[in-house]
């Protein structure tokens, strides 16, 4: 399966099994999009007829190149590498490695758009995590993860910031078992920001490994969709503090991270606005569904797509900004087997909430369909977290035909299930956006590596 | 070549042989905890 696209003035085609990228002149492009493999040994007469405007003899030459390139195995490769039943054990091993912890079901912030319902994640009682809790859930995902020794916990909400406390000590008990067990932590921490003093910032800044700082760009679009308590502005109290987090950050990673709705579809003024506060700036697309307000519809991708070109091109002169989506590590990123499953949700990765529940990722919390057990009592639903380990971009129908189904390994369950009541069957706005997502990236990489202007 | 410039070779196929490990990073907790990509994490053996 070859994709060919044309982006940011890169003609290019994506050699899907393989994983080769190449980067064409406009006649090659248009005689890829005429072949059907296997080639013959010339241009035929009718592919050339089909492209009047070219010189045959070009149009030869370019043919003979292809060939080459499907004789190395860089063009038409089949998947059949792949060795499925391999794949499929190693998921079905359902070893949890990573956990969302959600400390705190409490936040300062009313933000509009909330997948969390403000923070409570519907259920109308706010708390925060206990100790106690938190330290079944990290024996839960050492006695989870086997023989794998990497072991990510994020601290999510509601605002962890919320519940410090749970998490200084939870960092203490993680650390203090890793030896004994062979492991390795690896903290992050996803915030808004409200509650960043000096003593959080310098203690996030020596322990967490990543950290997420939610801001959403502009100052105006912020205030609109992230207000306070009381209704106001958050932007002035939470720049100053994350701009003291990223000057102390030294070599650790953090994201600028903001959510675009349908009311500021021009995210691209986000992204730049972000930058100006620090290089790594995640935004993405809000999820919703299509009757909310500030959803994103079908009849704005046009918009939205344009919208990441745009992007694309302010971020081809300016190298300097690190933009998270369009990172595509095409030479050494994961392997195919990786590729294959994606997120992880319910079976490697799962959401623990402050009463101890275990659901397959933070955005199932609260859908009772999907609870997979309780750190409290040692129970895992094997048969639910063996659905979750059988999805892949085999068993899910709408990516075996997708040109991108190796970069994005199959989407978002979640989001599947909130849009199409069904985890296996793809958000389509969400893939149309994740494609050009992609196109942009590899147009970014052909133009940075000089093999493109 | 003339008319082809290619920007990155087989490396998927080839990452079939080695892969499979699953110690590297869950894509959702880097830094998006909404959408996915999968191709922009790292591997733990490179």
């Amino acid at each position: 399966m070859v994709h060919t696209f044309q982006c940011l003035g890169v003609f290019a085609a994506v050699d899907v099994n393989s994983g080769a990228v190449h980067v064409l002149d406009e006649l090659t492009y248009r005689l890829l999009e005429q072949v059907t493999p296997p080639m013959e040994e010339h241009c035929p007469a009718e592919v050339r007829d089909k492209l009047p405007q070219y010189d045959p003899a070009a149009l030869e030459e370019a043919w003979q190149e292809l060939r080459g390139l499907a004789e190395q195995g860089l063009l038409f490769e089949e998947d059949d590498y792949i060795d499925r039943e391999k794949a499929a054990s190693i998921q079905q091993q359902a070893l949890v490695k990573a956990l969302c912890l959600h400390v705190s079901h409490d936040c300062n912030l009313r933000c509009k758009y909330c997948f969390a319902s403000t923070g409570d994640f519907g259920t109308g009682h706010r708390m925060t995590m206990d100790f106690e809790t938190a330290k079944k859930a990290i024996d839960f995902v050492v006695a989870k993860s086997g023989h794998r020794r990497n072991i990510e916990v994020d601290f999510f909400g509601g605002e962890p910031l919320m519940a410090m406390d749970t998490v200084k000590k939870t960092v203490e008990y993680a650390r203090s078992i890793e030896k004994e067990h062979d492991k390795c932590f690896r903290f992050t921490i996803t915030t808004n920001g409200v509650l960043l003093d000096d003593e959080n910032i310098e203690y996030i800044n020596r322990e967490m490994s990543n950290a997420v700082l939610s801001l959403d760009g502009r100052r105006e679009v912020n205030d609109d969709l992230r207000p306070t308590v009381n209704g106001k502005g958050s932007y002035d109290v939470i720049v100053p503090r994350f701009e003291k987090l990223i000057a102390g950050r030294g070599t650790k990673d953090y994201y600028l991270r903001g959510t675009f709705t349908r009311f500021h579809k021009d995210f691209a003024e986000d992204v730049k606005a972000l930058a100006a506060i620090g290089r790594n700036v995640s935004v993405e697309p809000v999820v919703g569904k299509e009757d909310d307000p500030y959803a994103l519809r079908e009849e704005d991708l046009p918009e939205l797509k344009a919208e990441y070109e745009r992007l694309a091109e302010y971020l081809k002169d300016h190298p300097e900004t690190n933009f998270f989506h369009f990172n595509v590590d095409l030479a050494q990123g994961p392997c195919v087997i990786k590729r294959l499953r994606g997120c992880g949700a319910g079976c490697e990765y799962v959401a623990v909430t402050p009463e101890g529940d275990i659901y397959p990722c933070h955005q199932f919390v609260g859908s009772e369909d999907y609870r997979l057990g309780s750190v409290h009592d040692d129970s895992f639903d094997k048969e639910l977290s063996s659905r979750f380990a059988g999805l892949n971009i085999y068993t899910r129908e709408a990516c075996r035909d997708c040109w991108a189904r190796f970069y994005c390994s199959g989407g978002c369950s979640a989001s599947n299930l909130l849009v199409n009541g069904d985890i296996k069957k793809p958000h389509h706005m969400g893939c149309e956006l994740e494609r050009k997502r992609l196109e942009c990236a590899i147009a970014l990489q052909a133009i940075r590596s000089g093999l493109a202007e | 070549m003339k008319h082809i410039k290619t920007l990155n070779g087989a490396t998927l196929k080839k990452s079939a042989a080695h892969g499979g490990c699953g110690e590297c990073q869950t894509s959702c907790q880097s830094a998006c905890k909404t959408s996915c990509t999968v191709a922009n994490q790292k591997c733990e053996n490179q």
